[in-house]
């Protein structure tokens, strides 16, 4: 009798050992691990998957919102007048500085266009909802509701009501992710509103900005706000960033400067994602010896 | 005397759409945005473990790389990060599996407990290498509430092959 043909039962036919197949297994992850993290190949692959994912973190989603939320449907009419009142008053004084806004942008254009500078480049702005926290505990970072689609690209900054919250750091067709200031690789580059010195400021990774670099006699001091400058041509300048809260000055050459977040870094919801038309080309590489963020 | 396999019932097939459904329904709870509370347990990884133990012959370190994979876009890790964790995860969890079903569920959370940490820990090694913050030590609690839900899982998880394909007042199983 012949056995041509029939195949070994299923006992027999397991394939490389266990112990084989691990080793495989574990050096694509970890090949992919530094290809993600310091070369960012496999981006095309994240895509692709988080179309499959998408549907599932929407479904995910929907609950914890609705018990985030809960306090918000119950609100009495009393306190939604209250708010209602609030925000016409904001609006109010908001639209003042609008109008006085726009005077001085004319008169800006105006003066530009006499000196014969460049003029101002174009912004993009797009209105967006954090979705939630990325639960990876390594990083800070939040979800928007925003993608590629309306129009968000790597390397935008993206505010608050009150000033800079974080930098857009990976885009896919309808989310981006957001890297937030107060990454431990997340860096912006600011300067002092009073006096205009500039310096850089890194996120510490428990909620708080340093500002580096900065050397033990300069003209800094608790209580001073810290604006983007706009000098790595990615963030538009004059943000407000943070705020200075303690300096120390001794022993090495710089100062170390702790400073304050002036955004609801890890508490706003509705964001703007700001940014200029040209991006320059190199996107930013997380983990590239701290200058991942602002350039 | 014998010793009995005190954790196996006489059980009906599993059904495959059945496991594939559980880890599809763990991986929507590992989705669900908690921000930073601690001890909230992988599920992927207690459902992923479940069934290497139960059913070697289908779940295997191929399926764990594409849930790690799932996993970590989800949480917007580094690419391979969970992968690599469950990978060893299920490698370690086929090795205990002959030993652990002889054990009441109790226990056999018990032998799953150190798999579960060095999953977790290898993560950390992992992301620490390429310059991360360390999360601090609340994050392994994750391990433990894992190892806390094994009983309830696995009752939850075989309760389709408890249930007797005719009710048989002669045979009752």
């Amino acid at each position: 009798m012949s056995l041509v043909g029939h195949q070994a039962p299923p006992i027999f036919r397991r394939g490389p050992t266990p112990l084989v197949r691990l080793i495989v297994f574990v050096s694509i992850c970890l090949a992919m691990m530094v290809a993600d993290i310091k070369y960012r190949y496999v981006d095309v692959l994240r895509q692709g998957l988080s179309v499959v994912t998408y549907p599932l973190q929407m479904a995910a989603a929907a609950p914890a919102d609705v018990v985030l939320n809960a306090s918000r449907y119950f609100a009495t009419l009393l306190e939604v007048q209250l708010e209602n009142a609030d925000l016409r008053r904001q609006l109010l004084e908001a639209a003042q500085s609008l109008l006085r806004f726009e005077h001085l942008q004319r008169e800006n254009e105006e003066l530009r266009g006499l000196v014969g500078m460049a003029q101002r480049v174009p912004v993009i702005s797009v209105s967006a909802e954090i979705l939630y926290n990325a639960p990876d505990p390594f990083t800070r970072k939040v979800i928007l509701n925003r993608g590629a689609q309306h129009g968000i690209q790597p390397g935008l900054a993206v505010v608050d009501a009150h000033g800079v919250i974080g930098q857009v750091t990976r885009v896919y067709p309808v989310q981006a992710d957001v890297t937030l200031l107060t990454d431990k690789n997340q860096a912006i580059p600011v300067e002092v509103a009073r006096n205009g010195l500039r310096g850089v400021l890194f996120g510490t990774g428990q909620g708080q900005l340093e500002m580096r670099f900065v050397l033990v006699g300069a003209d800094i001091r608790a209580g001073d706000t810290l604006l983007t400058s706009g000098l790595d041509g990615v963030f538009l300048p004059g943000l407000p960033v943070a705020t200075v809260s303690s300096v120390e000055r001794e022993g090495q050459a710089f100062a170390s400067i702790a400073c304050e977040p002036a955004a609801g870094i890890e508490r706003s919801v509705q964001v703007l994602v700001l940014g200029r038309q040209e991006l320059p080309p190199p996107p930013p590489v997380p983990g590239a010896a701290g200058s991942s963020g602002g350039r | 005397m014998q010793p009995t396999n005190r954790s196996r019932r006489i059980l009906l097939p599993v059904k495959l759409w059945f496991i594939w459904f559980s880890l599809i329904v763990a991986l929507g709870l590992n989705f669900v945005p908690t921000g930073r509370l601690p001890a909230v347990p992988d599920f992927v990884a207690l459902v992923l473990a479940f069934w290497c133990i139960r059913e070697p012959l289908r779940i295997g370190m191929g399926s764990a790389f594409v849930f790690g994979l799932l996993v970590d876009i989800g949480h917007g890790a580094a690419m391979g990060q969970h992968a690599l964790s469950y990978v060893v995860l299920v490698y370690l969890a086929s090795a205990l599996s002959r030993r652990m079903l002889w054990f009441p569920p109790l226990l056999q959370a018990l032998h799953l407990l150190p798999v579960l940490l060095l999953a977790q820990a290898l993560m950390v090694l992992a992301r620490l290498l390429a310059g991360a913050e360390f999360p601090g030590w609340w994050y392994f609690l994750s391990s433990f509430s894992g190892a806390a839900l094994w009983t309830p899982l696995t009752f939850l998880l075989l309760l389709p092959q408890y249930q007797p394909v005719d009710r048989d007042d002669n045979r009752p199983i």
